[in-house]
């Protein structure tokens, strides 16, 4: 059990669901380490005969587990990179009768989802659900690089190296958070960092 | 001030299409240039009939950048209210008429891979200037138009002779019918599907879209609603400090703007919300008609779309 | 109507100046002595001769320096204007709305020419002279939104109307009050308004976003809108925030008159016909302390809304930490005397402030 309780924010904070069987014939399930419960979870016979995993293990071991259910297609990546192209690919060819399931981390939801939405699918039919890791995929505003796992607050941007703070404000474009410059009007003056859920 | 910018046009041009359809033409009455629309637009066209008006709305089946004139096609319907009748039989070439600048309640989702076009009937006028649209500025489609016989076929000559391969039609009475769900499903991702006719193709259509998988966002409906005659019933308007009768074969928004009250209103066909009006005061039941407000604003006695709604009851007070 | 263009700039050495002409047509934001968010729009449809409600596009001796440093913005940061794939139609809408209206409005610095889709667009006081085809991009220098917001004054968001709500889809956005078009862009109209604190349970989106969903062809609306900035600085961008924040600590008792400016939007919604989008093109006014107190009921007026306005808004518009040293300005301005509502400045009728 890895799911997280997220406090209600702003409106363009990402809201994660739950998966549940939907009507289709095709069904492509993405997810990262802890994730991987949330397929298990939702998995019947008929989802399976129709379904494509992809699925990046991060050391989880859920592989095993994932396969035995059977689905028509199985593939473990070692990364969300390594995937994007086959991801992209099954997407090209994809019939409006595909359903679409991502679980596990926001940074693989949200890259995942933006495959989709570039594909066609509305954002909304895609269904998500969050387990295991709360660190976000961060986007500073300044020099516009991303930084990939940041769960304190405030951060350093790995790019341009300005100290910024963790705003709640989401793009589904980039996926990512927006991170600000947290010492502009007092440079120097960064608070001590803490845990974003703190 | 009520529904969109008005025009003075001419008609020009009077063409029977089969036995039930129409097609006017209007230009400009001072010589000047329409406005240019968004494909799947309609516009609204007074029509005085003695003393009473009428304004119903008809799509634009015209060229989208064609800003020389309008066209539209009536179907005439002999059970209704008398729109199509006044329009099939009082009006000639040379009349002078006004309608409203374009509004588009229907228009096409220009990040669609492909727009998978249903028509039904008289259904089949947005999607005309729709596809005009989409073979001038680019964009993928697919056209299944269902008609009741070859010779109540409206534009579908020209239709298969100008796309042999987008144009799919099927007559009723040949017992062809739109194979629908391998129809869906066979779509490539990105599709949007948009359904224009009767109210039981309209259902259809999304009844199954939604039965298999397609996202509500993906299907585009427009249905006209003529507002349904009722039992005549009374209305007080507070701000206006009137009592109004409204009659069987008229709605309550023709009934406030017969005694002279300037009502909001736009699409008239109860999907737009700008005709949404405060209930002040109430006894008896609502007969809502409208897709605009929700479940629970209906039920909330609070609102009402005077376009397509009506009362029974008692008393009813609004805040007009 | 004949316009002198000012030499300034709006960064660096801000050589910025109102003359008395732009200070009398300054839009005020404040039609009473306090100040909450609503849905206060109205048609936009002409105004009183000379203010900025006349025109559809409204040119002031502002427009030339305005545009060279949008120019710069642009050159230093292309990502401050972005159009996703499916608006390049609005582009063209936005183009033609543009440059028709103000060719119309002002015929002696503008002159559109078209002969069927073979159109020439002359920008006297910019020295543009173009000829082009239009809906054909090759033609021009830049997609049409780009080419067409180079040679207006404010930033534009152009917003694909769908499912019952606004996408900003598009933009050109340089002179915004904070706010990332390039984080921003393919939101819809509740999560790019996020941010905004107190507005989303009041309701007030929820009104607007019906409100601007019908808004209709030949029918555009506007409203007002305001927030403060120290020094006369146009590209207030979280992109530079780390560059310009720090000038909100330069304020001192001395310089407050001249540095500390109110800033006013000036938001108009036009809807496009061919896209059926709608393009919110939002408006940049800028008049400082000193500048705004020559009205006797400004003076008044301000101090009253400042030190009223709810804490939240005061640090969501970004001058909490300056709001007691503003007060203190102003507040030498507000001899107590009742205020006539509205926005207008009723110089003839209004007392002349005690100073």
């Amino acid at each position: 059990m890895s799911k997280f309780e997220f406090p209600e924010s702003i409106r363009s904070r990402p809201v994660w669901g739950t998966l549940e069987p939907r009507a289709g014939l095709h069904h492509l399930m993405i997810a990262d380490a802890e994730g991987a419960e949330a397929i298990l979870d939702v998995a019947t016979p008929e989802l399976m005969a129709g379904a494509h995993i992809i699925f990046i293990s991060k050391g989880t071991g859920f592989g095993d587990k994932l396969r035995e259910l059977n689905p028509a297609q199985y593939y473990e990546g070692p990364s969300y990179e390594a995937s994007a192209s086959r991801i992209r690919r099954v997407l090209q060819d994809a019939k409006m009768s595909t359903q679409v399931y991502l679980a596990g981390t926001e940074g693989l939801m949200g890259q995942a989802m933006r495959e989709c939405t570039n594909a066609g699918i509305p954002y909304t039919a895609v269904q998500t659900e969050h387990r295991g890791s709360t660190a976000r995929r961060m986007q500073c505003v300044h020099c516009k690089g991303i930084t990939e796992d940041v769960a304190i607050d405030p951060f350093v941007c790995s790019h341009c190296g300005l100290n910024l703070f963790v705003r709640d404000h989401y793009s589904r474009r980039l996926a990512a958070y927006q991170g600000v410059c947290v010492d502009a009007e007092d440079p120097g003056n960064v608070p001590k960092s803490v845990g974003i859920y703190e | 001030m009520s529904g969109a910018e008005k025009i003075d046009v001419t008609v020009t041009e009077i063409v029977p299409v089969n036995e039930l359809v129409t097609r006017f033409k209007f230009e400009r009455t001072d010589g000047g240039l329409l406005p240019t629309f968004s494909g799947g637009a309609h516009t609204v066209v007074e029509m005085k009939d003695g003393d009473i008006t009428r304004l119903n709305p008809y799509s634009l089946m015209s060229d989208p950048m064609d800003q020389n004139a309008y066209t539209i096609s009536v179907r005439r319907d002999d059970e209704g209210r008398g729109g199509s009748l006044f329009m099939h039989q009082k009006v000639s070439v040379g009349d002078q008429m006004v309608i409203s600048y374009p509004v588009n309640l229907f228009s096409l989702d220009l990040r669609a891979k492909k727009h998978l076009f249903l028509a039904g009937g008289i259904g089949i006028t947005p999607f005309l200037s729709q596809i005009k649209q989409c073979e001038r500025l680019g964009g993928a489609w697919e056209l299944h138009y269902a008609c009741r016989n070859e010779a109540l076929g409206s534009y579908v000559d020209e239709l298969t002779s100008k796309y042999p391969y987008e144009a799919n039609v099927y007559y009723d009475d040949q017992k062809q019918a739109i194979a629908l769900e391998g129809l869906l499903n066979g779509q490539p991702i990105g599709t949007h599907v948009y359904v224009c006719g009767p109210k039981g193709m309209i259902d259809w259509v999304r009844a199954t879209a939604e039965k298999l998988g397609w996202p509500r966002e993906t299907v585009h409906y427009e249905e006209f609603l003529a507002p349904q005659p009722g039992k005549p019933f009374e209305v007080k308007l507070a701000v206006s400090n009137k009592v109004v009768q409204v009659g069987e074969d008229e709605s309550l928004l023709e009934a406030m703007e017969r005694e002279g009250v300037d009502a909001p209103y736009l699409c008239r066909g109860g999907a737009c919300g700008q005709c949404e009006t405060r209930v002040i005061d109430y006894s008896g039941n609502f007969i809502h008609r409208d897709h605009w407000l929700e479940d629970d604003e209906h039920a909330s006695g609070e609102k009402i779309m005077p376009c397509v709604s009506r009362f029974e009851g008692k008393t009813l007070v609004l805040d007009r | 109507m004949t316009i002198q263009f000012n030499e300034e700039t709006f960064r660096d050495d801000y050589t910025f100046k109102n003359s008395d002409w732009a200070i009398q047509r300054f839009p005020f934001p404040f039609h009473e002595d306090s100040y909450m968010y609503s849905v206060n729009m109205e048609q936009h449809r002409g105004g009183p001769e000379g203010s900025i409600y006349e025109k559809r596009f409204d040119v002031d001796e502002h427009y030339v320096a305005e545009m060279r440093d949008r120019a710069m913005v642009l050159a230093d940061d292309p990502l401050r204007c972005q159009s996703l794939p499916h608006m390049t139609l609005a582009g063209w809408d936005l183009l033609e709305l543009i440059m028709v209206s103000k060719s119309e409005d002002y015929p002696d610095l503008f002159e559109l020419h078209r002969d069927g889709d073979q159109w020439r667009w002359v920008n006297k006081p910019l020295g543009i002279d173009d000829t082009f085809t239009f809906l054909d991009e090759t033609t021009l220098p830049y997609g049409p939104m780009e080419y067409i917001t180079r040679q207006a004054q404010g930033d534009f968001c152009v917003l694909d109307q769908r499912d019952d709500n606004l996408w900003m889809d598009a933009g050109t956005v340089t002179t915004q009050a904070d706010w990332s078009l390039d984080f921003d862009i393919g939101m819809n109209f509740f999560e790019w308004h996020a941010p905004v604190p107190l507005a989303h349970e009041k309701g007030i989106f929820v009104r607007a976003l019906k409100f601007l969903l019908n808004i209709q062809q030949g029918a555009p609306a506007r409203r007002l809108n305001w927030t403060m900035t120290v020094n006369p600085l146009l590209d207030t961008s979280p992109e530079n925030y780390h560059k310009w924040g720090v000038q909100k600590t330069t304020l001192t008792p001395e310089n407050i008159g001249q540095k500390q400016h109110l800033r006013v939007e000036l938001q108009t919604f036009f809807r496009l016909p061919r896209s059926n989008a709608l393009v919110f093109p939002i408006r940049c006014y800028l008049c400082n302390f000193d500048d705004l107190m020559t009205m006797p009921k400004w003076g008044r007026r301000l101090h009253r809304v400042i030190r009223d306005l709810p804490e939240e808004l005061a640090t969501y518009k970004g001058f909490i930490d300056n709001r007691p040293m503003m007060l203190d300005y102003l507040s030498k301005f507000d001899d107590g005397l009742p205020t006539s509502p509205g926005i207008w400045p009723e110089r003839e009728t209004e007392p002349a402030l005690n100073t």
